[in-house]
């Protein structure tokens, strides 16, 4: 998880960066709950990137990271940073432009 | 977790009975905590908005890299590097050189709720890291964190937020960095979150209080673990070269003395004393009503001082520099030759231009810089209408102490109410804090007013009990002699007219004598008239006696010739009628 992950080339859609911390448990959920999003909602669509700050600590900074992990979507659209292990899917999927704002509430309420 | 960031941590001699500190480099404050902050832990600086605790914050690393050689890192989660570093450029702190130097970190903490969205479990080992790897990067000693609490508008689970905020003070500790963390006044608490005061070992309280139109900035320590620490508020000022936190000066009574004596400027007023003047570095205070000449003994004493070769500091709260000279003159006190040379500087300010604390603070920096024999404030009365009593006396009290410990002769003018004139008491109380006090007053009689002067107490002299009248001539001031009359001293008219009398009283004394002188001449001449009479009569009777005794002796022999003619009819011998014979 330490090694770029990438499954299309540059010019991909969707632009997102995880930052993790190690082999924390949240961090490992944040993985794993990003790929099966990715591979869901995605695919072929979009650039993954996992960074792992414990051993980039400089990058902490530079990208103004405060919790971990940290998902930041750079495009489409607005950047928008996604804090947490990302299982609360409905708000991963509403905050990364994948399903729009207008059907949120109905399927917000079928995903409960 | 962060093992592979192991860094040298300072280091913590448990074996020494005192915890270890780290001084702060700020101005009195490492006097109050006596030595500094905790080192290799956390304290806290709470206050409200405007009491300079970012600022404390930062000077605390400025000092730390410029005075302790130890580097330090900033983060700010509120304004951003170049904020901070125009902010501080006033205060002559040049944070972008210490950047380059590699001596000081900044990281600005961007938080805006709006870009974060909470999407499952997390910690903040993003913070963690960011710090930990500014540490590592130049090896810092000191840390500062200002307001934290902005991580609270950031993120809305407050739960998660409080559990890693504790695990930031244990981590840091950890690390053993010396961390200042700032926070904002809760209501009812130190801080808003009311978390950082339990998990700091250190909590400094910053206050800024306005009483009668005039702020005052305070301090406080609310704890400190493992250590004791001065438990008052402590006035602070921000100034032009950072942040100064009083009492400025030590806090006990151990003082070197000098046995060096200071004249007063008058000789007359010297001889009042045991050891004719006043000790260097000792205080004097003149205390008296309305027009008491209380200022022209001060600048007496200013003037002796500058005609010793001395140099003199004279803290006007009345006057202008200007006027004072141009007053003095008129009683030939000539102090305009002293300003030209620098040995007199006269330092004129209204009282209500600053609070008393910076008034202080401002005689500190004077004292520091002009290095003066002695310090004159005329009045000290007139800093009660910026503080109250008690603050105006805890300010007299570190300065006099001040002046004390470095031997600077001080003098106070006080200016007493004419109600409580009697009393003698001086309204800031100050009066057991001097060495010497001189009480001049009206001396109030029929139909005039005169200036006297007494001693009211002088340590370690002797010192005259009299009230002596003085003048103030436009030779300066002059000591008239005491004059006793029948109901004790007398003074103005009343000595006049004692003079007078004396006067006529001596003249009376010496026509007696002369009268009497001549008398007695007189009687001389009668006697030594008589006596030559009476030389000339018993001269008159001697000569009478002789010429009877001489009479009588012609008629003694001349008898007894006739009887021996009759005894002895014929001389029968020539030698029979020798030897008859």
């Amino acid at each position: 998880m330490e090694a770029e992950e990438r499954s299309e080339p540059a010019g991909a859609e969707y632009v997102l960066h995880l930052y993790i911390t190690g082999a924390t448990p949240n961090s490992t959920r944040a993985v794993r709950n990003i790929k099966d999003i990715c591979e869901q909602y995605l695919k072929g669509r979009y650039e993954l990137l996992i960074m792992d700050i414990y051993q980039q600590p400089e990058l902490a900074q530079r990208e103004q990271l405060i919790g971990a992990p940290t998902l930041i979507k750079r495009s489409p659209g607005l950047v928008r940073r996604l804090v947490g292990d990302l299982s609360d899917r409905e708000r991963v999927l509403k905050a990364l432009g994948i399903i729009s704002p207008l059907a949120d509430s109905s399927t917000g309420h079928e995903g409960a | 977790m962060l093992d592979n960031t192991s860094s040298p941590t300072a280091s913590r001699p448990s074996a020494l009975p005192k915890l270890p500190k780290a001084p702060s480099g700020i101005e009195g404050l490492d006097e109050i905590t006596e030595g500094g902050l905790p080192l290799g832990r956390p304290t806290l600086i709470c206050g409200s908005a405007g009491c300079g605790k970012t600022l404390m914050g930062i000077e605390f690393l400025v000092r730390g890299i410029q005075d302790y050689n130890e580097p330090g890192v900033l983060m700010t989660f509120e304004e951003s590097a170049a904020e901070l570093a125009a902010n501080v450029t006033s205060l002559g702190f040049d944070l972008p050189q210490l950047q380059a130097e590699k001596k000081l970190r900044i990281d600005q903490v961007h938080v805006d709720r709006s870009e974060i969205e909470e999407t499952g479990e997390y910690d903040l080992e993003g913070l963690f890291i960011r710090l930990g790897h500014a540490i590592d990067s130049i090896g810092a000693k000191r840390v500062v964190l200002d307001t934290i609490e902005a991580l609270f508008s950031g993120f809305p689970n407050e739960g998660v937020l409080r559990s890693e905020i504790r695990r930031l003070f244990r981590w840091l500790k950890d690390k053993g960095v010396t961390t200042v963390i700032t926070a904002e006044r809760g209501e009812g608490t130190l801080t808003r979150q009311g978390l950082e005061e339990y998990v700091s070992d250190c909590v400094i309280l910053l206050d800024n209080r306005v009483i009668d139109q005039i702020t005052t900035r305070r301090l406080r320590i609310v704890k400190y673990r493992g250590s004791t620490h001065g438990t008052n508020e402590y006035p602070y000022l921000i100034m032009e070269s950072g942040i100064s936190v009083l009492p400025v000066t030590s806090l006990q009574l151990n003082h070197e003395v000098s046995d060096t004596i200071v004249s007063s400027g008058i000789p007359a007023l010297d001889e009042m004393f045991g050891r004719r003047g006043f000790y260097k570095g000792s205080s004097v205070l003149i205390t008296g009503t309305a027009g008491t000449a209380k200022t022209t003994l001060a600048a007496t004493f200013a003037a002796e001082i500058c005609r010793t070769h001395g140099r003199c500091l004279f803290l006007a709260f009345e006057e202008s520099p200007q006027q004072l000279v141009r007053n003095m003159q008129s009683v030939s006190i000539n102090l305009a030759p002293y300003l030209e040379n620098g040995q007199l500087l006269i330092e004129a300010t209204r009282p209500t231009l600053n609070g008393l604390e910076r008034h202080l603070v401002s005689i500190h920096k004077l004292i520091r810089e002009f290095r003066p024999d002695a310090v004159v404030i005329d009045p000290i009365s007139n800093l009660i209408s910026v503080g109250n009593l008690s603050e105006v006396k805890s300010m007299l009290i570190r300065l006099i102490d001040f002046l004390k410990v470095n031997n600077i002769t001080a003098l106070f003018t006080s200016l007493i109410s004419g109600r409580n004139i009697q009393q003698e008491m001086t309204e800031e109380g100050v009066s057991s804090l001097v060495d010497t006090w001189i009480s001049v007053r009206d001396l109030e009689g029929i139909g005039e007013r005169n200036r006297g002067i007494s001693i009211l107490k002088s340590r370690g002299m002797s010192h005259s009990n009299k009230v002596r009248e003085f003048l103030v001539t436009e030779q300066g001031i002059h000591l008239l002699d005491v004059v006793i009359g029948p109901g004790g001293i007398v003074t103005g008219a009343g000595r006049l007219t004692q003079q007078l009398q004396e006067q006529a009283q001596l003249m009376a004394a010496q026509q007696e004598l002369e009268r009497k002188d001549r008398e007695l001449e007189r009687r001389r001449r009668v006697l030594e008239a008589t006596i030559g009479n009476l030389r000339t009569e018993f001269e008159s009777v001697e000569e009478e006696l002789r010429q009877i005794n001489h009479e009588e002796m012609a008629r003694q022999q001349a008898l007894t010739e006739g009887k021996a003619q009759f005894t002895q009819p014929l001389p029968l011998q020539r030698p029979n009628e020798s030897q008859q014979n």
